[in-house]
């Protein structure tokens, strides 16, 4: 059997975009003007088209990055965790300013939003290898060893899986044994419509937060009349906090390749695509042995599985840098070697997906659970977690705790149990489902964690990120680190996302710098509200979710944080920070 | 033929082409919805300015972007459809820098016009005040990003003969902004560069040696609203106001350039009802220095752009029970925030440094103790004290600012004409 792609179905050029960036990024360091024009000849675009897809991805660029580009996390968790100082110690020994390359051109400092290693912070990856907690030590010497010719590849960290917790009496989904093949063989004993029903009595629904029922979105595909269809993976675990999907394809990439295939099988698609995010560059390696694996096994490629007709292959996309990719509709555009904006809902992916031909995107943990359910068989699996929600869910627990990393808990779980179950320190608020999910105070700690409650006010439907902040983090320094964010991974195309994100950026530093009144907070809620009904997609529609949550749930923390000389009439202003500029041309 | 459904907006019950667009069907049955990157041909929509959101079957999404099928139910005009609408509309004008009176636009620029329209008189957003570098480089037009409000109807309608873009977004989040290709826009003929021009919504996209035939004032969005029922005209009313004692008013200019104070002088003979209804206490117009009376209402002409405009705003907020913000000016920072997105020490080296018709060598930087400080920024009067009520304009018209003041002292119902209401 063949061990390299089958060529099933051949993609347009232009998708093979982001690949040529790539190739000519890691090669040069950079995108130069002649690559540009060359590849502007190549696809038949013009160059200021190329220019708006390099210029959309954080991890493209157009200045020298040098010949070892390192990224510091800077998400909040890294944050506390003391990368600030991670950064000056890589400036003094590199000699390379933040956001800059060194006289010598050998070093670029850079920073980059959460890198799915919150478990282990502070972190940073060098040449796309990943560094983890690291110290001004540990930084010293890898900047040393850099100097003296080493080989980045030669001294990257291994990060851990950290899986502390499964379900006690081996009653573990994800990490369960799982023969290849195997999964497989019992799909194709359901045939196509069978799967689709067994995923109805299980109740998968997406894992990647969104929570839309699995069967429906599959049943969507198989009725589609179009053809080719294709299955993409979204692999771009963006959230900051979140690492589950990391661990998955680091310890069962097997799982998800099976639940891929039979995805394929039942919708009849005849072409997979894993869209792994560039910071998980990393992860290649094993992912393309095991799909070289899975292609020796016949398992991939014409006739998988020796099921007559049925050829499907899976190809994986690099991302480069982009949260918004993490929207399906803006995955695909980035598939196609595009700027990922996120499409208008003028049509569904089932309908008009990838090249504008039926399509299904699951997340990583979806498609596992996929191939493990079949797998067992829904009788086994419905006895896991609680009635009316069946089976397991993978936590990403990083922040102010003794024992952060995964753990797939059972559904019904209370946040108080998990607090335990990861040692938490003084825990005080609770960001579930990362910077756009929910806010939770300690005083909801008895909440349980499951997919019962659709409207999530008295449950939590958590999305996999979980980050514990004790009593003496503030507040609105963690919001503001998310108002960055945001602010940051706009895709910039619709105004309330573009502008909305800047201008609650600029009243969250007012109120950080002791300026705002009791207005200013009703105003902070208003806009929040505005940009959740008008956004064109989830970036903008969730932004502002924590922000108006945290103001409802810490009321007495933000009152705090007000002018209190205000009297309805002046507000406070800092005149010696207005004047600072002028007075330097005091004599 | 195709199939006809029926559906309803605000209550209207109307038939329509099934998968019509909803904008479409809308504009054809008389209603105004409003919108910025809409764009009849372009096909699928936009979708980008988000102005049109609606409630489509209770649920908030944009017009443009519904096609319709029977049953549905659509809300346009709710209080809360409404603010939103303005709320987005507020931020394009936070977000670019956006000076109308020195725009070659003014007057065609759906975007001023969509803030007739909708009666903004303030941005309830800080602006930004985004440093943006106007593009010259293309050789038969300029592209002044300041004014563009990534609507993508550029990028995505005006194409090479070999169907490449000759606009495309450059860079994402805040920092997006449209670039241009500037080999493909030399080979566009010179009906499709006017064509790129128009179909602009700002003044964004402005063709070399090419002006605007009509006169402001009397272009497109001049003089009338295409609302039959503006929502936010009152009715007017002609009785005369009932006078028990004199008002007393104060009025100042501060970072402005008496613009205002001058339009205030042009009401012609209402100046004669002015003299027998209200006093004027501190105010250029009496010479009046310090504060001698409390005030009913205070007239705010100009934003603060140093230590002594902060003092006195102050003290007007002390000694009026009302203050209004006349003009661009006080209301957002106006013309003299055009400095803004500059560095001040850039500001003020161009100016007192490096100017061309200083004397040499005897250039300085004034600085005294007697001197007022330069701030680093121009700030809109909001932003130092508590605005009651705001007059758009540059300057506003002389009708509109006793309108509004006689509305405040004594309650008169007003009506505030289309062609009064103006960014410029």
């Amino acid at each position: 059997m063949a061990e390299t792609i089958q060529t099933i179905f051949t993609e347009p050029a232009h998708t093979q975009m982001m690949n040529r960036l790539w190739d000519l990024q890691l090669l040069n360091g950079y995108i130069r003007d002649e690559d540009i024009t060359q590849l502007a000849s190549l696809f038949g675009l013009s160059e200021i088209e190329v220019e708006g897809v390099v210029s959309f991805y954080h991890f493209f660029h157009r200045q020298p990055t040098g010949k070892y580009t390192i990224y510091v996390n800077n998400s909040i968790v890294a944050d506390h965790k003391g990368c600030q100082r991670i950064i000056e110690t890589f400036e003094r020994e590199t000699g390379a300013r933040l956001g800059s390359v060194d006289r010598s051109g050998m070093f670029g400092l850079f920073e980059t939003p959460c890198i799915g290693l919150s478990d282990q912070e502070p972190s940073a990856l060098i040449n796309f290898y990943p560094f983890t907690q690291l110290n001004a030590m540990k930084v010293k010497d890898i900047v040393g060893r850099l100097k003296a010719g080493v080989d980045v590849a030669d001294i990257c960290d291994q990060p851990q899986d950290n899986i502390r917790f499964t379900p006690a009496d081996n009653k573990t989904l994800f990490f369960r044994h799982l023969e290849a093949g195997a999964s497989i063989t019992k799909a194709q004993a359901l045939s196509p419509d069978g799967v689709i029903d067994a995923l109805k009595i299980s109740e998968l629904a997406g894992r990647g937060g969104a929570y839309f029922p699995t069967w429906k979105k599959w049943q969507a595909a198989k009725e589609q009349g179009a053809s080719p269809k294709f299955v993409v993976c979204n692999a771009d675990e963006g959230e900051p906090g979140t690492f589950k999907d990391r661990v998955l394809m680091n310890a069962c990439p097997h799982s998800l390749i099976e639940g891929m295939i039979i995805c394929a099988y039942t919708i009849g698609a005849s072409m997979g695509f894993i869209y792994l995010r560039g910071k998980y560059r990393w992860l290649l390696p094993r992912l393309e042995a095991t799909l070289a694996d899975y292609r020796k096994m016949g398992l991939l490629g014409k006739n998988c599985n020796r099921i007559e007709g049925f050829d499907f292959d899976i190809r994986i996309q690099m991302g480069a840098g982009s949260y918004v990719c993490g929207e399906e509709t803006a995955l695909l555009e980035s598939l196609e070697g595009k700027r990922g904006e996120p499409r208008t809902k003028w049509f569904f992916p089932v309908e008009k997906g990838y090249l504008q031909l039926p399509t299904v995107v699951n997340n990583v943990e979806t498609f596992c659970a996929v191939a493990q359910i079949l797998d067992i068989g829904t009788d086994a699996y419905l006895k896991l977690g609680i009635p009316g929600s069946a089976g397991t869910k993978l936590i990403s627990v990083s922040g102010d705790c003794k024992l952060p990393g995964l753990y797939e808990i059972e559904w019904g779980m209370t946040v108080a149990e998990l607090l335990e179950l990861c040692e938490a320190e003084n825990p005080y608020y609770i960001q579930v489902s990362g910077p756009s999910g929910e806010c939770i105070s300690i005083k909801e700690k008895f909440r349980r964690i499951s997919m019962l409650d659709l409207l999530a006010r008295k449950d939590i439907r958590c999305g996999g990120s979980f980050m514990v902040f004790n009593k003496d983090r503030d507040l609105v320094k963690v919001l503001l680190n998310f108002a960055a964010f945001f602010k940051q991974e706009s895709c910039g195309i619709c105004t309330p996302c573009r502008a909305g994100n800047f201008i609650i950026q600029r009243k969250l530093e007012r109120l950080d710098n002791g300026l705002a009144i009791e207005e200013d907070l009703k105003e902070l809620k208003t806009w929040g509200e505005i940009m959740k009904t008008t956004s064109r997609c989830g970036l903008g529609k969730t932004a502002t979710n924590s922000l108006i949550l945290a103001m409802d749930k810490f009321r007495d923390y933000f009152g705090e944080k007000l002018d209190k000389s205000y009297n309805g009439q002046s507000m406070k202003f800092d005149m010696e920070a207005a004047t600072r500029e002028y007075e330097t041309y005091k004599k | 033929m195709a199939k006809m459904v029926n559906l309803q907006i605000d209550g209207k019950h109307i038939q329509a082409e099934e998968g019509k667009n909803l904008m479409l069907v809308a504009r054809e049955n008389g209603i105004f919805i409003p919108s910025l990157c809409y764009y009849e041909h372009i096909e699928p929509p936009l979708g980008s300015c988000r102005v049109c959101t609606c409630k489509l079957n209770g649920k908030a999404g944009p017009a443009c972007t519904e096609k319709v099928a029977e049953g549905l139910v659509v809300e346009v005009n709710t209080p809360e459809l409404n603010d939103s609408r303005k709320a987005l509309v507020e931020m394009m004008f936070a977000e670019g820098n956006h000076i109308c009176p020195a725009c070659e636009k003014s007057g065609l620029c759906d975007l001023q016009h969509m803030g007739y329209e909708l009666g903004i008189s303030a941005t309830r957003f800080p602006h930004l005040f985004k440093d943006r570098v106007i593009d010259y480089n293309p050789s038969r037009i300029v592209m002044e990003h300041n004014r563009c409000i990534k609507c993508l109807r550029c990028v995505v309608d005006v194409k090479s003969k070999e169907g490449k873009r000759v606009f495309n977004y450059i860079n994402r989040g805040n920092e997006t902004y449209v670039g241009v290709d500037y080999a493909e826009e030399a080979k566009l003929t010179d009906e499709e560069i006017l064509n790129a021009m128009h179909i602009c919504p700002t003044g964004a996209i402005i063709v070399r040696g090419v002006s605007q035939s009509e006169p402001f004032g009397e272009r497109k969005y001049d003089q009338e609203s295409v609302q039959k029922h503006r929502p936010h005209a009152k009715q007017p009313a002609a009785q005369r106001p009932l006078v028990n004692e004199k008002k007393v008013v104060a009025t100042v200019s501060l970072a402005g350039c008496f613009g205002c104070h001058m339009s205030l002088l042009d009401i012609d003979t209402d100046l004669l009802d002015v003299i027998e209804l209200v006093s004027f206490d501190k105010s250029p117009l009496t010479d009046i220095k310090k504060f001698t009376n409390r005030c009913h209402i205070g007239l705010i002409e100009g934003g603060c752009c140093n230590s002594e405009n902060i003092e006195t705003l102050r003290l007007f907020r002390e000694h009026c029970d009302i203050l209004v913000a006349m003009g661009e000016c006080a209301v957002w920072g106006g013309l003299p925030a055009m400095r803004n997105a500059i560095p001040l020490s850039e500001c003020l080296e161009e100016a007192y440094l490096n100017c061309v018709t200083n004397e040499p060598s005897s250039t300085i930087v004034p600085y005294h103790e007697d001197l007022p400080k330069i701030l680093d920024k121009v700030y809109a009067c909001n932003e130092i004290v508590k605005i009651d009520y705001y007059i758009p304009g540059c300057p506003p018209d002389a009708n509109h600012i006793w309108k509004v003041v006689k509305n405040l002292l004594w309650g008169e119902e007003y009506s505030i004409l289309y062609s009064e209401f103006k960014y410029d």
